[in-house]
């Protein structure tokens, strides 16, 4: 009820800040396909290049979001910027890991057949491989979106903006409504993402079968 | 085997080297008083201490409850339960990780407990997601045929389905470690202590070396144990 | 030994039953073979029997004692289970699988070793070559051996075999086949064999059970099923060529003749010449001095050849069977290696005598006018 009454109270507040994560979300994300995939595509066509680029994804991956923001800071300063830089960097490993393997493993077949009817790499890339891969890219779109919601949370705390905000805020004033206002606001833009992505990615599938 | 060994040991060994040597450097040529003051190798040290308490006791009740819970819903009788249940941790997962500690914070208040009780829950959920999954993906004729030659329910349990799913549950271990990891360095906003609170208190005093200090032992830890639990992963799956 | 009385199986939601008051019995050391199309309850019969299902009604004896009243885990372990699909276990090194039934039964150490070594090689594997190895490192032919080896691990008086020869080439079959054949006459099991192809119930039963959604419609000795028939179901079952399923009932030492055209390493060119005359397929085989085959020789080889003594003059043997493998065997090496006969050897490999086409036909025939 609380949590509510603050939602009406702080209404325009909140959707601001609800829109000011969306932009964070959709540009990081969007960046982070331009150049993912690209780079996913490129390790293909090298085995030393890619063991090395997956490597140090899986291991930038495993390091906690709030030491990668603190790590950023020194170089980038407090605000969107390093914000930007972190949320882009994440989401660039499941997509780039994504592209490499849906990529990779297509039967050999099917590109041998391809080479076969006189395609060119380029052709064979884009109507070939990159089609079949979709659904695999996609899934890593979906990984990468879900986690930037809440890395960008997280960097809220070094003036990001965004949600995050709100918990951060709450806590530090102990305002219980705003802490569960931003919470909730935050998991329902995940969920969601992961459904609505999870969704086009089943379609994908679907489509890739017949 | 003494080189199998070493070679396992030399990535522990370096990053626990690089992670005494980011103490030792930052303690011994500190950029200020005030740097001075803060990272000494008692507080250092406890933040520690604290971070790995944090891990370990969620992650040793996560592991106790998820393994065997997952185990519960895979039986014939609850495929149902198991399915629904198998849903609702799909979107518990999805939530963020601060989002969860915020909510429990508002619940629970501040402090260690809190943080241990929030990291403990959400790591359940990897944990007990993949243990399912695995028994799930055991070929039914192999239980069949299990069952078929004369072994008890809990043999065919123990001797059949643990083993074929072993990879998958300690894969699911694996993801909940370095999601716990992570977590457990957002837990000083509820006031939880570890090493979250010099990356945090580095920038809000705006002394970058504290916060350099805090990053790069949190890191090095959660790679640490993605490495040791990644290395288990492989060495048990000789079959496949 | 296996006695099933009204066995009725409904599955929950569906309305037909998979299988309808179906009345059975095997004597011990018997092959009971169920055949019948896909879905008709085979499988679905096999594990009632194990208790892998329960029965919907009806009752299952075995060795007179009502199944129902048994410990389940008790039955399973003296009934040796092959399942559809192999069903090995993927972690589980080949020794590790086979073993797994002795072990439930905490035989020692030493003689489970023993007892699986010897089943691999009893399936034709090398215990040392594939017993280490994982499942996964061997062909399905392989595998399904392997599956055999495990249900017979702890030699129980009954085996189930749920149509074991499936995941394999039509020459490893009929190889399986035989060996199967010639395994079961030294162990004299009381096996139920499912299949749907009638060709390998003809061959392997002893008594066939044919099923049509899960009723019994004929159970008989395969020469009555393909004698009388009984309806047009079993009829279309078995087919319009009759008398040449009818191959698949005779092994090739009832029918072997005296007169086998084999002639010792050192028989003189002309002597061969004559003895080449004599015979029927203008061919002779060279036998060595311990019995087993060396060679053949043809008009052809005796013509273009230089040479006085038959082991110069002889050409490599293109392909035999072995005395226990049915006419059909025989007659599909024949069409294989193109030839009008086909050499026959024993399980040690001794020359046994020589197959003709002639004598096959002649084997038709006369089921024919039989008639
Ligand atoms: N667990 C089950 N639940 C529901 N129906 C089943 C189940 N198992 C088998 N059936 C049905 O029972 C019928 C008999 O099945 P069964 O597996 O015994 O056939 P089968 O003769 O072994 O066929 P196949 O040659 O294909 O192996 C089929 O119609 C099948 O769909
Ligand atoms: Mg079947």
């Amino acid at each position: 009820m609380e949590v509510i009454d603050y939602f009406i109270r702080r209404q325009s507040m909140v959707m601001e800040l609800f829109w000011e994560h969306m932009y964070l979300i959709v540009v990081a994300v969007g960046i982070a396909v331009a150049v993912g995939v690209i780079l996913g595509i490129i390790i293909t066509y090298n085995r030393t290049l890619a063991q090395g680029v997956l490597i140090v994804c899986q291991v930038l991956m495993t390091i906690p979001s709030i030491a990668m923001l603190g790590l950023l800071l020194p170089f980038f300063g407090i605000g969107f910027t390093t914000g930007m830089l972190a949320l882009v960097l994440y989401s660039l490993l499941p997509i780039v890991r994504n592209t490499h393997s849906g990529i990779i493993e297509i039967d050999k077949a099917i590109i041998e057949a391809a080479t076969g009817m006189g395609m060119n790499e380029w052709r064979k890339l884009t109507r070939i491989k990159l089609p079949l891969a979709l659904p695999v890219i996609m899934a890593g779109i979906r990984t990468a979106t879900v986690m930037v919601v809440g890395i960008g949370a997280i960097a809220s705390y070094i003036g990001a903006g965004g949600l995050g905000q709100l918990i951060f805020n709450g806590i530090s004033r102990t305002n219980p409504p705003m802490i569960i206002t931003g919470a909730i606001f935050i998991s329902i833009i995940a969920v969601g993402f992961d459904l609505i992505l999870g969704w086009s990615e089943r379609r994908l599938h679907v489509a890739g079968r017949d | 085997m003494l080189n199998r060994i070493l070679k396992f040991l030399i990535v522990p060994i370096l990053l626990v080297g690089m992670g005494i040597g980011v103490v030792i450097y930052v303690v011994e040529n500190p950029t200020d008083s005030m740097v001075a003051r803060m990272l000494t190798y008692d507080f250092i040290i406890s933040s520690m201490e604290k971070h790995l308490l944090m891990v370990f006791v969620s992650m040793l009740g996560a592991i106790a409850v998820g393994v065997p819970v997952g185990i519960m819903l895979s039986r014939p009788s609850f495929y149902y339960v198991g399915k629904v249940i198998e849903n609702v941790v799909n979107v518990g997962q999805t939530v963020p990780s601060l989002a969860i500690l915020a909510l429990f914070f508002t619940f629970l208040g501040l402090g260690f407990n809190t943080a241990v009780f929030a990291l403990w829950l959400y790591s359940i959920l990897p944990i007990l997601r993949n243990t399912f999954a695995g028994i799930m993906s055991v070929q039914p004729e192999v239980v069949e045929s299990a069952k078929g030659m004369g072994m008890s329910p809990w043999r065919v349990l123990s001797k059949i389905e643990l083993p074929i799913a072993y990879p998958i549950i300690i894969a699911g271990i694996r993801t909940a470690i370095v999601i716990n990891v992570g977590t457990a360095t957002l837990a000083t906003f509820i006031g939880a202590g570890g090493l979250g609170d010099m990356i945090v208190t580095g920038i809000s005093v705006r002394r970058e070396m504290v916060t350099f200090t805090g990053a790069a032992l949190s890191a090095l830890l959660a790679i640490l144990l993605d490495y040791i639990i990644g290395r288990i992963e492989k060495n048990l799956v000789r079959w496949s | 030994m296996i006695r099933l009385e009204n066995l009725t199986k409904q599955f929950p939601g569906m309305d037909r039953l998979a299988v309808n008051k179906l009345n059975l019995e095997v004597g011990k050391g018997e092959v009971c073979v169920l055949v019948g199309p896909s879905g008709c309850g085979k499988t679905t019969t096999m594990k009632m029997i194990n208790r892998l299902c329960e029965p919907t009604d009806g009752k299952i004896y075995v060795d007179g004692q009502d199944t129902s009243k048994m410990n389940p885990i008790k039955l399973r372990l003296d009934i040796g289970y092959v399942i559809q699909q192999i069903g090995l276990f993927p972690h589980m090194t080949i020794n590790d699988n086979v073993a797994t039934v002795p072990k439930e039964k905490k035989w020692p150490k030493e003689k489970i070793k023993k007892r699986t070594a010897e089943l691999l090689e009893l399936v034709g594997l090398d215990p040392r070559e594939h017993g280490g190895r994982y499942p996964s490192g061997l062909s399905g032919g392989q595998q399904q051996r392997v599956g055999i080896a495990r249900a017979l691990a702890a030699d129980p008086p009954i085996m189930l075999m749920d149509e074991p020869f499936a995941a394999v080439d039509r020459i490893t079959r009929s190889r399986l086949q035989n060996e199967f054949l010639r395994l079961q006459r030294e162990l004299n099991k009381t096996i139920i064999f499912v299949t749907h192809d009638i060709d390998e119930a003809i061959k392997m039963g002893d008594r066939i059970a044919v099923l049509r959604e899960g009723k019994l419609i004929q159970y008989d000795e395969p020469g009555k099923i393909l004698s009388e028939p009984a309806g047009d179901f079993v009829a279309n079952l078995v087919g319009r060529n009759r008398s040449i399923k009818r191959l698949h009932l005779i092994r090739a030492h009832e029918i072997l003749e005296e007169e086998h055209w084999g002639v010792p390493l050192d028989t003189p060119r002309e002597e061969i010449k004559e003895r080449i005359e004599e015979s029927v397929i203008s061919t002779v085989m060279v036998i060595d001095e311990k019995g087993y085959l060396k060679g053949i020789i043809g008009r052809r080889a005796i013509e273009e050849k230089e040479g006085e003594k038959a082991e110069d003059l002889m050409e490599e043997v293109p392909d035999n069977v072995t005395d226990d493998a049915t006419l059909n065997d025989a007659l599909s090496v024949m069409l294989e290696i193109g030839e009008g006969y086909v050499p026959v050897v024993d399980a040690d490999g001794l020359f046994r005598g020589t197959l003709t086409l002639n004598t096959l036909l002649d084997q038709v025939r006369s089921d024919k006018s039989a008639k």
